[in-house]
């Protein structure tokens, strides 16, 4: 289990890096998600690898906490999400403009001499 | 929250003022930019009165222990987020405050008016600045960084035109680089010790089992890469002589400021987590010598640089570079002198980045690669005939501005930039220790970058402001000179009053050596009880 979610995770990063290292915005713009994809299962995943286990709830009797799965890295990665999808949104925006202004969609925002 | 003093609610004011003036200024139409301004202007001066009234409370030890802890919520501090207002922590909130008094000030006259929500962009970037410095949280300071930066990609872009959006385009994705490894920093923290809270990390990384060791060490690191993007270490920060140059002078002075919270952020956290135990002292060798590589680095770009905005950003990463190097070498009392560079610098380089926004209005477009051009192919320029007009005020002003700034940025005396490197060099002499070969590399490279500095920067004022040819004299508005003299006057106030600033920053820098008081105070510190006086 966990080596398949590693594999998963690392996969998804390394197509990430190499995308964002190619010239075009749009490869930048897709390699930024697929990043952030990784990343945040990476976070889920560092409340360990659990399957079958309750959410924390305020019960009486609890046995142990370790019958419970971890919420705060539910909570962080929540978090993570919306802040990675709204300054994704922020880029996508300025690649829009940059298209718009230079006519190219280069990085450079020039064609490179070929 | 009955039976709370004001004075406690005090600490959440930097982040709450900013965040409720931004937002409702949202709502103010952009043509009303004498209320917008003034609003945001308002705002600044309660800041400014705050990060004071912090200041006084926290070097007064007003509080038990030095330090203030505000328990957000008021959850328990290693469950809830807790924001601490020590020594340090309120000496950034009034040198930030400060500077962005000064910033806006200057952006009244066209800058603020060129784009829209402009005002709103800057007190978030304000709120994301402050909470960095306040927080005591780690995953709390992601989110404070990633406001910053939001606001800051908004900034950067502010006055939309084809340099800006090349330059923020990679700027942006850089960050968001950046807030990934940030991101995944924090989680292998998390997944190795169990706790994100700054005091809670110390005790629990000390009594970490050394099989977990390499998983903290790996998430601390790639915690620091994503610091030192932000301040700019080489090779991580290539992408800001670009930014600074492209930026709009008041937002590049304000950029100067995002440098340092990623030096802060490493100063706050490495004491606490890494202060004692099997780990003292982790990585800050590598630092170190990040450090020099990054002061190697910004003295050679200086020397290449012919703009004064981009010589600003690497005078910006000179001093970064400086301040790592001093954070690397792990002595309490070069960390005292590392501070008063740190003020000093900030406020140079902050008061050039504008100055340069006004030189520009006397440039002649393309003199500059020409200036540069005749030095290397060694061509004689023929002197002119004299030409005798009296020196406008306007040019004197901006003659002097840039004089003042040069001798703070490169360490020239009688300025505050002099005293920061003398005393650096005393405390590095001073010590019981042996004087070793690193340190020796160390004031050499300091030296160097000193002397790239005055070269590149004499070079640019005599073929500027000596240059022969009709120099026109700018237009210059009182409200674009003021913060200029401002912060420059702040800097010869700092070399007026050094010793009683040196004797403040050395009770800061013991603070930050004793980290045991940190962990006690913050974990120790008291929930309120809840108003029917039951439990909370």
């Amino acid at each position: 289990m966990e080596a398949v979610i590693a594999i998963a995770i690392g996969v998804l990063f390394g197509s990430g890096v190499w995308l964002i290292l190619r010239p075009r915005t749009f490869q930048i713009i897709t390699g930024l998600m697929l990043m952030s994809y990784a990343v945040n299962l990476f976070i889920f995943m560092m409340g360990r690898v659990w399957i079958d286990k309750a959410p924390l709830t305020l019960k009486p009797g609890i046995p142990s906490l370790g019958e419970y799965a971890d919420p705060l890295s539910q909570a962080l990665v929540l978090t993570a999400i919306v802040i990675g999808f709204a300054t994704t949104a922020l880029y996508l925006v300025i690649m829009i403009g940059a298209r718009g202004l230079t006519g190219t969609d280069h990085v450079d925002g020039k064609e490179p001499e070929a | 929250m009955s039976g709370t003093p004001w004075t406690e609610h005090l600490i959440l004011a930097p982040v709450l003022l900013p965040l409720l003036a931004g937002a409702a200024l949202i709502l103010v139409n952009e043509a009303r930019h004498g209320l917008k301004f003034s609003i945001n202007l308002g705002c600044n001066l309660l800041l400014l009165a705050a990060a004071l009234a912090l200041f006084w409370r926290a070097d007064q030890e007003l509080w038990p222990g030095t330090m203030g802890v505000y328990l957000a919520a008021n959850w328990m501090a290693p469950f809830g987020i807790a924001l601490v207002a020590d020594r340090l922590a309120a000496l950034m909130l009034v040198l930030t405050a400060v500077l962005s008094l000064a910033v806006l000030i200057f952006s009244w006259q066209g800058w603020s008016r060129i784009g829209v929500h402009f005002h709103s962009l800057f007190l978030f970037l304000l709120m994301g600045i402050n909470g960095a410095f306040l927080t005591h949280d780690l995953f709390n300071l992601f989110v404070f960084f990633e406001v910053m930066l939001a606001a800051s990609y908004g900034l950067v872009l502010h006055g939309y035109n084809v340099t800006r959006i090349r330059a923020s385009l990679q700027y942006i994705a850089i960050n968001l680089v950046a807030s990934l490894l940030f991101l995944i920093g924090i989680a292998l923290i998390y997944a190795s010790t169990g706790t994100l809270n700054m005091a809670d990390l110390g005790p629990r990384v000390a009594a970490l089992a050394p099989a977990d060791l390499p998983l903290l060490q790996t998430g601390a690191l790639i915690l620091a890469l994503a610091f030192l993007t932000k301040g700019a270490m080489w090779p991580l920060g290539f992408w800001l002589p670009t930014t600074y140059a492209a930026a709009s002078p008041p937002v590049a002075a304000m950029l100067v400021l995002m440098t340092k919270v990623g030096i802060y952020a490493i100063i706050r956290i490495w004491p606490l987590a890494f202060g004692a135990g099997p780990l003292a002292g982790f990585a800050l060798e590598g630092l170190f010598w990040g450090g020099l590589a990054t002061l190697l680095f910004g003295s050679v770009g200086m020397l290449a640089s012919q703009e004064a905005g981009r010589m600003a950003g690497y005078g910006a990463i000179i001093s970064s570079g400086t301040l790592m190097a001093i954070v690397g070498a792990n002595q309490p009392a070069l960390l005292t002198v590392g501070f008063y560079y740190l003020l000093g610098s900030t406020l140079a380089t902050a008061a050039f980045l504008l100055l340069a926004g006004l030189i520009e209005r006397i440039r002649t477009p393309g003199s500059a690669l020409l200036a540069l051009t005749m030095e290397a192919f060694a061509i004689e320029e023929k002197p002119e005939e004299p030409v005798g007009v009296g020196i406008p005020a306007a040019l004197a002003f901006l003659g002097l501005a840039f004089a003042g700034c040069a001798l703070v940025i490169t360490g020239l005396p009688p300025l505050s930039g002099f005293v920061a490197k003398f005393s650096l060099f005393h405390t590095l002499l001073d010590s019981s220790a042996e004087v070793t070969r690193e340190t020796w590399l160390f004031m050499g490279l300091i030296l160097a970058s000193g002397l790239t500095g005055v070269i590149a920067l004499m070079r640019f004022g005599v073929r500027t402001f000596w240059a022969s040819g009709n120099l026109q004299a700018p237009s210059l508005q009182h409200s674009e000179a003021l913060p200029i003299s401002f912060l420059l006057s702040l800097c010869i106030a700092m070399t007026l009053f050094a010793s009683p600033l040196l004797a403040f920053l050395e009770r800061t820098s013991e603070d930050l050596a004793r980290p045991g008081t940190y962990v006690e105070q913050v974990l120790s510190s008291p929930v309120r009880p809840g108003p029917a006086g039951g439990p909370p």
